[in-house]
């Protein structure tokens, strides 16, 4: 074996791409979480079609896996990449517009032909120069061939072995960026070994084919090492968005001592949530896969009225469906977590694609003054955080609450310090045990506003809730007008309140400055990635993001006063802004809106933040 | 078997009673509220276990007339919000008292799949063919050809049977009884708290106001009734008419009604009722005997033992992966699978 040169990068975004039966979601994930074990830190983007089998070989079939690594802790997966393996010419041409200048491109030669550059929609025999990438670093090995060939002694059919062709360009991957086998072919162990053997061989094989034949070869100019990440001690793992949700969840429920329930329907992006909580019965979790997302929010509030710490996941659609009985939620003010993975919309819209267009939906979306919680997470692993948030406020507070997760960051993986339980608070609802003197009064108060919770079952507490409006003491029905003016005041009353229940809004950044710009949600990595490139070019930027949206944090205001412009960048048409219009009035809001269905990439952010402070 | 010695009394809540006068269903709570002291003996359960859910129309007021755990919930949702409360916690006895726009037209779906899946539900099925609460709409339930106030030239649909609903949607346990019949409703409610699973318990309801005398031809009177309906009742042959005197005998793979003693027919011929039967046939066919062809079904027409009851399922797999855990808190499961350290 020659040794090659070795170069040190700082970072390194590779797209994995193929037709969407490829298997390049499992490809990527196998290079992230080697990245992740030897050290670097990883931020992940699955970018798939809706179709489970799109028309192989068309564009529109494309399913791709961006991993972005490297020797800082990662924020982002990365706009541009610097390697694109493409299994074929639609994978070429799908990505072409994502690959940074002289990239390196390594395409299957084998998957090129007549009918696969037409099916790609390319006007000549040429993928290479029609894309104008002639000058990139293009490498196009028989990816099909070599797999075929290094698999012929297992005894595999040609479909299976075929199957095995992204291993071999995982392989070459694993070169060039002197990557350790051990991870991959340990998880192949897994997988396959007990229930089908010769696969998992094959797997391996093909792997150690791909990694020797880049190493044997002259194909690449280099290989590279990407240092580990310097990352704070402890113990870490690699997690996903709605993993992260589902355990925050699982936490919320073990702090506040009580048995957590799911009560769901499956929906894109949001439905491994529930598959991870069904998996959940070690810790006592419930789990209801519902007829539909209406029965996924009923069952929810009636295991809440029971006296369990509810849940339902959903994604947009899932939520309008889901809005009557929110009302019902709110009207008997009884604790409930609604997670809205959002996607693009409206109706059914861009199911695999990130958007942050359910913000109004969450605020207002439902019939009457209907005030409740909204939360957003902004990364993977702080889905925990706010999961746990959500559990928190809801059962102590009494209130359902909706946290609003993406597409982006429900799929998407970073490494995670494990935190320890006991650093999180006891939660403590309201939970009555026993008739106070006179008899219970379920719309009686405490100092939160949060009404009693009492489970049926308790002796003495019998009681009475629903949609109809209750008496403020009593908790009978009244149609009397000054009480109906009395419970809308409470109710939005209570939610207001929350806000000292919160952390202050924190700036990021300089406390005053030229531009402040203001985000939400899971666009956090691009927007402070974007602030760091310019604050290090000195500009006089900050960064106020959101995490709490109903009730707004405390300082806020004070925040805002100190910048000349002020930028609301969202992944809609402007919802946040409308909203911070409505609630903090002095301001000017200037907005940064984007529906691509595709994260703001850092260069767009930087381009516009430079026009604004000119 | 316990012995609570609860009273009526015990069960009626301090609101009152805000129906329309002579409307069917104060005969319907009335016969709750005598049977629930016997099904808290016959169950083993006491007061605080008893949880009433309802949807939305006139029958779903019926919570707030039971000292009872009680959710008034959202029109059509009855069945879903009960199916989360048994759920969360199957050792409350949960009742779901809904009507046939509730849960045969807007819930139709929730109330399909709580049947599919046994949960241990005891649903009481206010039938009076009618929206009543919105005044006087028909319902999914209203004969053919109805003339209500969004059908003022008649109805063009056909109206479901809701026995045949059940059984359809794999039921274990169906009864149906008529307003007037507080006993009988009475009998049918203890039966149907001793079923495991869910039992749908169709009361024959008359709104006064909108759709008077709807069931009236055949069950106005007791004399009427006596005519025009069965009670059947498991192990007990198939007799109706004021002396008794008809039967049903199954002939050409159908139900025929037949006096006995005439025409050859003989006691011995008539059908004797099995409830207990997992064939679903006859219990289908029962449910479906229409006046003035056949005389109205009423009392226990399906009583199937089934194991498969999901709230019990739900709770055995909780307590089985438990047993053989490995993950037993949360710090167990954050650290588990492929972790790394950074010293």
């Amino acid at each position: 074996m020659e040794q090659k040169n070795v170069q040190a990068l700082q970072d390194v975004v590779i797209r994995f791409s193929g037709d969407s039966g490829d298997g390049m979601q499992l490809t990527g994930t196998l290079f992230s979480d080697t990245a992740a074990l030897v050290g670097n830190g990883i931020s992940t983007f699955p970018d798939y079609p809706a179709e489970i089998r799109a028309p192989q070989g068309t564009v529109a079939g494309v399913s791709g896996f961006q991993v972005h690594f490297g020797s800082s802790r990662e924020l982002n997966p990365g706009d541009y990449c610097d390697v694109l393996v493409a299994m074929n010419p639609a994978a070429l041409k799908a990505n072409r517009k994502w690959l940074k200048e002289g990239a390196t491109i390594i395409l299957d030669g084998d998957s090129i032909s007549e009918e696969s550059l037409r099916k790609a929609g390319f006007a000549t025999l040429d993928p290479i120069a029609e894309l104008g990438i002639g000058d990139y670093n293009v490498v196009v090995p028989d990816i099909t061939a070599m797999t075929r060939e290094a698999l012929k002694e297992t005894g595999l059919d040609n479909k299976s072995v075929v199957k095995c062709k992204n291993m071999f360009a995982l392989g070459i991957c694993f070169w060039l960026f002197d990557r350790p086998e051990e991870h991959a072919f340990a998880y192949l162990d897994g997988k396959f070994a007990k229930k089908n053997p010769v696969v998992a061989e094959a797997n391996k094989l093909a792997i150690k084919a791909g990694y020797n034949y880049a190493a044997n070869t002259h194909q690449f100019a280099n290989n590279y090492r990407v240092a580990p990440a310097k990352l704070e001690k402890g113990t870490y793992r690699t997690i996903s968005g709605n993993v992260a949700t589902a355990w925050g969840l699982c936490a919320a429920a073990e702090k506040a001592g009580l048995p957590l329930f799911c009560g769901s329907y499956p929906i894109t992006p949001a439905t491994v949530i529930l598959e991870e909580l069904a998996k959940r019965k070690d810790l006592g979790v419930k789990t209801v896969q519902a007829e539909d997302e209406i029965a996924g929010i009923c069952t929810a509030i009636g295991a809440a009225f029971a006296g369990n710490f509810a849940v339902t996941s959903t994604s947009g659609p899932g939520l309008s469906l889901k809005s009557e009985a929110l009302g019902l939620a709110v009207m008997t003010e009884l604790p409930l977590v609604v997670i809205d993975v959002q996607r693009g919309g409206p109706s059914t819209g861009l199911p695999t694609k990130p958007e942050q267009s359910d913000l109004q939906q969450a605020l207002y979306g439902r019939n009457g003054e209907c005030p409740l919680i909204v939360l957003a997470a902004s990364s993977p692993s702080d889905c925990f955080h706010y999961a746990f948030e959500a559990g928190r406020l809801a059962m102590e507070h009494m209130t359902p609450v909706v946290l609003l997760s993406d597409g982006f960051i429900a799929n998407g993986s970073e490494p995670w310090r494990i935190p320890s339980m006991a650093d999180y608070p006891a939660i403590t609802p309201p939970i009555v045990e026993e008739a106070p003197e006179g008899g219970f009064m379920p719309y009686v108060r405490n100092e939160r506003l949060a009404r009693g919770w009492a489970f049926p079952g308790k002796k003495g507490l019998e009681h009475r809730v629903g949609g109809l409006e209750k008496d403020a003491v009593k908790g009978s029905i009244s149609h009397d007008p000054a009480n109906h003016q009395l419970m809308t005041h409470l109710r939005a009353e209570k939610v207001r309140m929350v806000a000292e229940d919160i952390p202050v809004q924190s700036v990021y950044g300089e406390a005053e400055g030229d531009l402040l710009v203001v985000g939400w949600g899971g666009t956090r990595g691009h927007l402070q990635n974007a602030v760091d490139q310019l604050r290090a070019e000195g500009r006089r930027i900050s960064l106020c993001h959101f995490n709490y949206i109903n009730p707004l944090p405390h300082g806020v205001k004070e925040i805002f006063a100190k910048f000349r412009k002020i930028v609301v960048c969202e992944l809609n048409q402007g919802q946040f802004a409308g909203y911070l219009r409505q609630q903090l009035q002095e301001f000017d809001y200037l907005q940064y809106n984007k529906c691509e269905g595709q994260p703001f990439t850092i260069v767009e952010l930087k381009r516009h933040f430079e026009s604004l402070m000119q | 078997m316990a012995t609570y010695n609860y009273t009526p009394a015990d069960f009626k809540s301090d609101q009152e009673v805000r129906w329309c006068p002579g409307c069917g269903d104060h005969a319907i709570l009335n016969a709750v509220q005598r049977a629930l002291p016997e099904v808290a003996d016959a169950t083993d359960t006491p007061h605080n276990l008893f949880t009433f859910v309802s949807g939305i129309g006139c029958s779903s007021r019926f919570i707030y007339y039971m000292k009872t755990f009680g959710f008034h919930s959202v029109h059509g949702r009855a069945n879903a919000i009960a199916t989360g409360v048994k759920t969360a916690n199957p050792a409350l006895s949960v009742w779901v008292a809904t009507g046939d726009g509730d849960s045969l037209a807007i819930g139709g779906n929730h109330f399909i799949h709580a049947i599919r899946r046994n949960i241990d539900l005891n649903v009481i099925l206010f039938n009076n063919e009618i929206y009543g609460l919105t005044k006087g709409q028909y319902s999914p339930t209203s004969k053919l050809g109805k003339i209500t106030k969004t059908s003022p030239y008649g109805t063009v649909e056909k109206p479901f049977n809701p026995g045949e609903l059940v059984i359809g949607a794999k039921g274990s346990f169906f009864a149906r009884s008529v307003d007037m019949e507080v006993m009988l409703t009475k009998e049918c409610l203890v039966a149907a708290a001793r079923h495991k699973g869910m039992s749908v318990v169709e009361v024959l309801q008359n709104c006064v106001i909108f759709n008077d005398k709807t069931h009236a031809l055949f069950a106005g009177d007791k004399a009427t009734r006596a005519k025009h309906t069965i009670t059947l009742r498991h192990g007990e042959k198939m007799l109706f008419g004021e002396k008794r005197e008809k039967g049903l005998v199954f002939e050409n793979m159908k139900l025929k009604v037949v006096t006995v003693g005439e025409e050859g027919y003989t006691i011995d011929d008539v059908l004797t009722h099995d409830a207990h039967t997992p064939e679903t046939t006859l219990h289908t066919m029962l449910a479906a005997m229409k006046y003035p062809d056949y005389p109205v079904a009423v009392g226990v027409i399906r009583d199937v033992e089934d194991p498969v009851v999901y709230d019990q399922g739900v709770q055995r797999q909780v307590e089985e992966v438990r047993a053989a855990r490995k993950i037993t808190c949360v710090d167990d499961l954050l650290r588990s699978g492929a972790t790394w350290k950074v010293e």
